[in-house]
């Protein structure tokens, strides 16, 4: 692994996940960059076979043990810890995900190597690592460094998702695998009792067409009637980000975002959402994304094909009503 | 029970966010700051729990412009008692803000022991790492993330916690306490407390201060900011201007044509 560029393999509930395939992505033009071999690490508890999936790598190191199982973020970081110990990768590229959330600054502590969050893009430029970062709710891109290649310890860099097409990163293929062995104590700390699966909603926003989002800035529950006529008129459902269903304005099974539901509709009107990174997540792959905001540097405006500065409570109405008239009088021609 | 509440101060992102001279860092003097978003649900998640089982409440946080204000907030909410380790070295990182918190949880009389130690998940300028792990690392505490609930069982000495997966599952874990929580929304928004009970708060209530101690390494300048900028958002979208029905008409008229309804 000396000097190699690896990847934390996230595996959940018996399979890759994606965001792993995009970080790989990233991973792979990151180590060709740098003229190294690409390594994946995968922790977990007999699923070694998982590892064919992670061709888009040069190797894996597949670390078992039962107390891998499930992703406990202090037992995965030491596991991975113990499995680096005495090699000096350049990075290890950790996906930021609720599965992952925290692994990389254990990772990083307990290495005493730095740790870069936020990761948008990764380049080597001059033999130094660059990390281009999204930070203060996505207002914010910083350029970072992350240590000096002969620091201490690999950087570790925590990696959004959507950073790479996950296509790009999916090979299926026989890659060497080599077993890293570690000793963990089992303290019994933490234990999983179970996973409480989403209540299925009276909708399915996955297989909508059209989605009208409210954000924060729909700044009052009296005003989700209004959402709920736009959608009405537009032939679609009201979902949310996630201070909206926090408020209980909205239930959970209408959360867009890392937390909840990725969509994928034809229209999405997001209305008083500022786009921070963890709900963008869950719609940027929409095939039309118009934004109504009052503040004209809200993110949202990145992802966004049309975009309107201004009350998203004065808009939804004069939206509604023009989508009427407009039906209305193709009805009449 | 004692519940330790850590808080951190971040810039509010509904203001206009300025960098600083030498593109390196925001600009402090154009800053306004609030409590972390996370840190305001670790503390209503604290009050639940005092309100369900009885608990004494500790809010630990880090001086910043603002930080009174947020722990007489705290105060007048229900905390029991209120401290700010003063001192730091400026522009401190996240990772240096968690040794802050550990060096005072472990000086401080009456901070230890501590059942539970809650404090939001990730604030929005955490760069170099998050808090909660690096704490619960440094006591030597389980720690759990993403947590969107907190119920003590009858013994007391553990806790169920819900944490946040993907697509809208959740894990229920049980914690051996102590430990350290991350937690991502309490079980209610946090509270609103009325100006009233704050400015009675700041009467009656001393914020204690605890000194901070200079990092042995000096500090961990291993993550080197070479450039921050604005994001401008401007240029990807096409923006469409005018009064409400204006706008509304344009955009009708888009979606009319992509046959979108
Ligand atoms: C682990 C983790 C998981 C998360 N999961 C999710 C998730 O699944 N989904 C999710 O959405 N978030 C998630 N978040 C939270 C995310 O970071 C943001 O906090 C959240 O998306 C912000 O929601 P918002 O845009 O509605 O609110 P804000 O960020 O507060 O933005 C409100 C916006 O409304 C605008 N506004 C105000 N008034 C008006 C008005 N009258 N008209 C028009 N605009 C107005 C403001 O300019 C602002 O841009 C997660 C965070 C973490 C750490």
């Amino acid at each position: 692994m000396t000097g190699n560029i690896c990847v934390l393999a996230e595996q959940w509930r018996g399979q890759i996940t994606e965001v792993t395939y995009e970080t790989l992505a990233l991973g792979r033009e990151v180590a060709d960059q740098a003229g190294v071999p690409l390594t994946a690490i995968l922790p977990g508890s007999h699923c070694r076979e998982l590892a064919r999936f992670l061709g888009a790598a040069d190797a894996v190191v597949y670390i078992d043990h039962p107390l891998l199982a499930e992703t406990v973020p202090q037992t995965c970081a030491e596991a991975v810890a113990q499995a680096m110990a005495g090699e000096r990768p350049r990075a290890l590229l950790v996906p930021l995900t609720n599965i992952s959330l925290g692994i990389g600054t254990l990772i990083g502590v307990r290495l005493g190597a730095p740790v870069v969050n936020f990761c948008r893009d990764i380049r080597v430029a001059d033999g130094r690592l660059l990390a281009d970062c999204v930070m203060y709710g996505g207002k914010i891109e910083a350029t970072v460094e992350a240590g000096a290649p002969s620091g201490p310890g690999p950087a570790i860099l925590g990696i959004w998702p959507g950073a790479r097409q996950a296509e790009k990163g999916r090979a299926e293929r026989e890659v060497p695998v080599t077993d890293a062995a570690v000793v963990l104590e089992d303290t019994g700390a933490i234990r999983l009792c179970r996973y409480i699966e989403p209540e299925a909603g009276d909708v399915d926003l996955t297989k909508q067409e059209v989605l009208v989002a409210v954000g924060r800035g729909l700044q009052d529950r009296a005003n989700l009637p209004l959402a709920e006529e736009l959608a009405r008129a537009l032939g679609g459902a009201v979902c949310g980000s996630r201070p909206v269903i926090d408020q209980g304005w909205l239930p959970l099974s209408r959360q867009v975002g890392k937390s909840g539901l990725t969509v994928k509709p034809k229209l999405y009107v997001a209305l008083g959402i500022s786009g921070a990174p963890e709900h963008i997540e869950g719609m940027k792959d929409a095939a039309l994304i118009v934004a109504v905001n009052s503040d004209p540097q809200a993110p949202i405006f990145s992802v966004a094909h049309y975009g309107i500065v201004g009350d998203a409570v004065e808009t939804m109405p004069a939206l509604t009503a023009a989508v009427e008239a407009r039906k209305a009088a193709g009805q009449h021609a | 029970m004692h519940i330790l509440v850590l808080l951190k101060m971040a810039p509010d992102v509904v203001e206009d966010l300025e960098i600083a001279p030498g593109g390196k860092a925001l600009d402090l003097d154009c800053l306004r700051m609030i409590l972390s978003e996370s840190d305001d649900h670790a503390l209503e998640q604290a009050l639940l729990l005092k309100e369900r089982h009885g608990a004494k409440i500790t809010a630990l946080a880090l001086d910043a412009p603002e930080v009174d204000d947020a722990l007489f907030t705290a105060a007048a909410k229900g905390a029991d008692r209120v401290m700010k380790v003063v001192g730091m070295d400026p522009g401190f990182t996240t990772r240096e803000a968690a040794r802050y918190f550990s060096q005072a949880i472990a000086e401080e009389p009456g901070l230890l022991p501590a059942d539970l130690i809650l404090t939001g998940v990730q604030a929005i300028d955490d760069l170099d790492g998050l808090v909660a792990p690096i704490v619960a690392d440094g006591l030597r505490m389980p720690y759990l993330g993403i947590v969107t609930g907190v119920a003590l069982e009858a013994s007391a000495q553990a806790a169920r916690a819900i944490k946040e997966y993907p697509a809208g599952v959740r894990g229920e874990f049980l914690v051996q306490l102590p430990a350290v929580l991350g937690i991502q929304a309490a079980e209610k928004p946090p509270r609103y407390v009325p100006v009233a009970k704050v400015r009675a708060a700041m009467k009656s209530v001393k914020i204690e201060c605890s000194q901070a101690l200079t990092l042995a390494d000096g500090g961990l300048p291993l993550v080197g900011v070479v450039e921050m900028k604005r994001n401008e958002p401007a240029g990807h979208a096409e923006m469409l201007e005018g009064k409400p029905d204006q706008v509304s008409g344009q955009l009708c008229g888009i979606l009319a044509e992509r046959g979108l309804f």
